[in-house]
């Protein structure tokens, strides 16, 4: 679309941020807009900010549901730390939000939502339109809802049907703004409501009455240019932490002909892994949702005994049910990926924010010797990736996994390049043979220490395995002291053998010098971009994010003594830097983190960065 | 009734079994004179004559005494944890059907601990047979009462007699919309043997209560009706399309008498069998099926034997239906199609 405003100002990437009232329809009108961001060639980032009542109370701040999109024509790693432009629909979301907008950034309000009670609801004493407490804003203030009705006017819809679409104004503001073409809305509005052409025509009609608003009254003052993105040539859509997810464990299915089963019970902010998996049934994907947890990972163990690649996806809470049973599947040694898209905690804690702090649960929440091979996504995007090789590692070493990704990660969304399942690395259970004359419950893999997958049918391999400790080999219940000691050991040592079988980690910036940024999971956008702009300004800094948790990659300790110092920032009290310093030690540790349900801002660790490379 | 689709069945042995087929190796550790033996001496004549495949048995079980059962018979097995044996037999023969699956458990770990998947896996109707070993006292921990345990009962953690009121396992089985209960008593192998039969051929979710004896920490529990003297008047062993008489001399049957059971004399004021209830396993509604697992001592003898059988759609059948569906209309086909599917856009 052409866009004749004088002012165009040209920008490398810009945050939005679209807040309202929980109905007010800001997650589809966000996911409207990335979606044509993307389709404009432009990379970007989204994460949708909601609270975990589904309808709270109507305007007030409790129930301000936002959707914030980062888009840009260079790599986008994180969803911004402030946005450029918030578009908010009431006083509340205003109220919420305000905090999180650029100093003099544009702020789009529906002034006709800004009357009195609505006001007083939202805590402010007065209107704060009518002040300058906005002054060092652009504010727009764009009369939505009296518009919204008189575009409508003609279609004699009710009071209720017209201002569901103001969100559509609001977009159309947007579209100006960005100078993009209405053709992705369009297509989707056609499709979601097939049946229903005089909503279709009328969400139109509001999306274009908010296009010319903007254009008209040349309200926003300028526009924005943000060039093509150069991004790596391919196949490419958005996809969220969740999806991305349950797909890298149906092409890991596909991939070890293992047929998939998941066990599971609804829980935010994971929900969404069981959701997309029940409706893959077409690729022979078996979801049972269970009647609790604990039934949830103990049918994925029955279900593993008997071949399934098996699954089971929660939150924190749900971690702490299912520690038992993890250690049923680590005492008999059957293939198990537990996914824990993390919240914040303890307790329900804060169930839609997100949060770094089940790590200890992850490493050691279990009774007994009980080591668990821990992984962490880092991207929404890579989460398929990580779901992937928890699965080929759990199946190829025969113990459980624990896949880490956060509800950060879980919802929001990336722009991700579609792989070719062929370009997958291959994956290869130790399956046992029918009639194996040498096959033995507990006999092992002199490499990688795993024993064999003899599935239920198979002739000549009956055998039966439990949660008593084992005789080594034969896999009769033992209480030998001796055997104890070593099946404890050989329990430790399959696990710290998936060291050979996985990437060594790579440092990015300097390879050695003053400071070495460590993290890990779902932080990585953030902390990358803060260690870049150190860097850029010529420190001696090095970043190296981890996605291996347990084992460590083998030239870990390698890395960390080119470095001074080591700088570990997770969004916990500090449990990866107790970690490492009970794993390696003889560095000088240091530590930044933050317990807030929000994500790392980059300018926060642009300072503590600096900081750390100023003191001694 | 559902029929089976053939890719659903259980394969069958091309060769005759015996018992010698399913004897394991490991030393079998129960107390000597306790129930359990009986019951895995009913399994072992049970398996064999299946007509499956010994490599398609399969037995789960939880802990306590009755859950060692796995390691004693040469199946494929699984000595799960603390109540949980239901949810992984729910895995197991959800991901893989043509399995016959059996789960052993006792009193504290199903009506305890595991309670809740107890109902569940009842309420789906997953195909497995359950054998419910109830000695209404935990065994393993040394003599705690449990959720059977009858009130008043004096043990180590009810010195003063326990104050809670017990369940009757069949009245849990017919709430949770159990399509398959039965009663035996660990003194009768060879109704035993019938009912484990009975419990294999039914599709759907099959109970079995073994009336089982602890000898170190409930002896003579169930005495009052297994008694040799006083157990033909204390029992009716319940069979399908038969009035329900019992008694030593058989001359005592049940009755409806308005919407209540009632114990008659046959003879006395002109009753004959005619007037008897004629037990019907096969019935949808369980109405008389709940008052017949609800009989007890004194005023009622207690019911033995298959007590309900009715057929349900199982969920393992069902899933495996929507599989088929699934894959047989949608253009899914492979993960390829998956990443490929709705909106995607080159990038040149």
């Amino acid at each position: 679309m052409v866009n004749l405003s004088s002012n165009i100002i040209e920008r490398e990437t810009v945050v939005v941020k679209f807040v309202g009232d929980s109905g007010d329809g800001m997650q589809l009108t966000g996911t409207l807009f990335s979606d044509t961001a993307a389709l404009a060639g432009l990379d970007l980032a989204t994460f949708p900010d909601y609270p975990a009542e589904i309808r709270a109370p109507h305007n007030t701040v409790a129930g301000v549901s936002g959707f914030q999109v980062h888009v840009g024509a260079k790599k986008i790693e994180t969803t911004g730390d402030l946005c450029d432009v918030l578009v908010a629909m009431n006083p509340a979301s205003l109220k919420a939000n305000l905090k999180w907008a650029k100093p003099g950034a544009t702020i789009i309000v529906d002034m006709d939502a800004f009357e009195e009670v609505a006001v007083k609801k939202a805590g402010y004493a007065v209107n704060p339109l009518d002040n300058d407490s906005l002054a060092n804003f652009n504010l727009v203030k764009a009369p939505i809802t009296t518009l919204t009705r008189a575009s409508l006017k003609h279609m004699e819809l009710d009071t209720k049907t017209v201002d569901k679409s103001k969100n559509m104004f609001a977009l159309g503001i947007m579209y100006h703004l960005f100078s993009w073409s209405f053709n992705w809305t369009y297509d989707f509005l056609n499709k979601k409501f097939k049946n229903k052409p005089k909503i279709i025509e009328a969400n139109k009609i509001v999306l274009e009455a908010g296009y010319s608003f903007a254009d008209t009254v040349e309200a926003l003052g300028s526009v924005y240019q943000v060039s093509k993105a150069s991004i790596e040539p391919g196949r490419y859509r958005n996809i969220t932490g969740n999806i991305a997810t349950a797909w890298g464990f149906l092409a890991a299915a596909e991939r070890s002909g293992r047929p998939l089963f998941l066990g599971s019970y609804p829980i935010t902010p994971a929900t969404e892994i069981l959701i997309e998996l029940a409706k893959h049934k077409s690729l022979g994907a078996k979801v049972f949702q269970a009647e609790d947890e604990i039934a949830g990972i103990c049918s994925a163990i029955g279900a593993s005994y008997t071949g399934s690649l098996a699954l089971t996806t929660t939150s924190g809470p749900g971690l702490s049910l299912k520690s038992e049973a993890i250690g049923l599947a680590i005492m008999t040694e059957l293939p198990l990926v537990i996914v824990n898209v993390q919240r914040g905690g303890p307790s329900t804690g804060l169930p839609t924010k997100s949060e770094q702090s089940d790590l200890y649960q992850a490493l050691f929440g279990r009774n007994g010797e009980c080591p668990a091979i821990v992984i962490a996504a880092s991207t929404s995007a890579n989460c398929f990736y990580y779901a992937y090789m928890a699965s080929k590692i759990s199946m190829e070493h025969m113990t459980p996994v624990i896949l880490l990704t956060d509800g950060y990660l879980g919802n929001g969304s990336q722009l991700f390049r579609i792989p070719k399942v062929a370009d997958l690395p291959e994956i290869h259970p130790p399956i046992a043979e029918a009639n194996d004359p040498d096959y033995k419950p507990y006999k092992r893999d002199p490499q990688t220490l795993a024993r064999k997958w003899a599935i239920p049918g198979t002739e000549g391999l009956r055998h039966r395995i439990g949660g008593l400790e084992k005789e080594d080999i034969y896999g009769n219940v033992s209480s030998d002291p001796h055997n104890h000691q070593k099946m404890v050991d050989l329990r430790a040592a399959k696990v710290q053998r998936v060291a050979d079988y996985i990437p060594e980690q790579e440092v990015i910036g300097e390879a050695e010098g003053d400071l070495l940024v460590v993290s890990w999971g779902g932080t990585l956008g953030a902390v990358q971009e803060a260690v870049e702009l150190v860097h850029n300004e010529g420190k001696k800094v090095g970043h190296a994010h981890f996605n291996y948790i347990m084992p460590l990659p083998r030239n870990t300790a390698e890395v960390f003594k080119k470095f001074k110092k080591i700088l570990v920032c997770e969004l916990n009290s500090g449990q990866f830097v107790n970690y490492l310093k009970m794993t390696q030690y003889g560095h000088d540790y240091r530590q930044y983190n933050k317990v807030q349900g929000l994500p790392f801002t980059v300018n926060e660790l642009t300072v503590a960065i600096k900081k750390e490379l100023e003191e001694k | 009734m559902m029929n089976k689709q053939p890719n659903l069945t259980i394969e069958r042995s091309t060769v005759e079994l015996t018992k010698e087929d399913f004897v394991s190796d490991q030393m079998v550790k129960w107390c000597p004179g306790c129930g359990a033996h009986a019951i895995l001496s009913s399994v072992a004549n049970v398996y064999p004559k299946l007509g499956y495949r010994k490599e398609n048995i399969m037995m789960v079980s939880g802990i306590g005494c009755s859950s060692r059962f796995p390691y004693y018979v040469n199946t494929y097995g699984i000595h799960g944890i603390h109540g949980r044996a239901a949810a992984i037999s729910s895995g197991v023969k959800i991901a893989n059907p043509h399995l016959s699956v059996w789960m052993a458990t006792g009193d504290g770990d199903s009506m305890a601990i595991g309670g809740n998947h107890f109902i569940h896996i009842i309420r789906r109707n997953i195909d497995i047979n359950i054998l419910l070993f109830n000695n209404q006292i935990y065994g393993l921990t040394k003599g705690q009462y449990s959720p059977t345990t009858p009130m008043g009962s004096v043990t180590k953690t009810s010195p003063q007699g326990t104050i809670e009121h017990p369940f009757n396992p069949g009245e849990l089985v017919l709430g949770a919309q159990g399509t398959f209960f039965a009663r035996v008593v660990d003194t009768n192998p060879r109704l035993m043997t019938e009912v484990m039969f009975e419990a294999a051929k039914h599709d759907g979710t099959s109970v079995i209560e073994v009336l089982q004896n602890c000898v170190i920490f409930a002896d003579k529990t169930h005495d009052s009706i297994t008694n040799k003297e006083v157990r033909d008047d204390r029992q009716i062993v319940l069979r399908n399309g038969f009035p329900m008489v019992f008694g030593k001399n058989k001359d005592k049957g049940i009755r409806l008498n308005g919407t209540r059971l009632e114990v008659v004399t046959l003879g006395e004021n002109g009753i004959t069998e005619d007037d008897l209830l004629v037990h019907d396993v096969y019935q949808q509604d369980p109405g008389v099926h709940l008052m017949l697992a609800k009989m007890a001592y004194p005023h009622f003898p207690v019911a033995l034997g298959v007590i309900r059988s009715a057929n349900y759609p199982t969920y393992d059948d069902l899933i495996e239906e929507q599989i088929d569906y699934a894959k047989k209309n949608s253009k899914i086909k492979t993960v390829e199609d998956l990443l490929n599917s709705g909106d995607t856009w080159e990038i040149k």
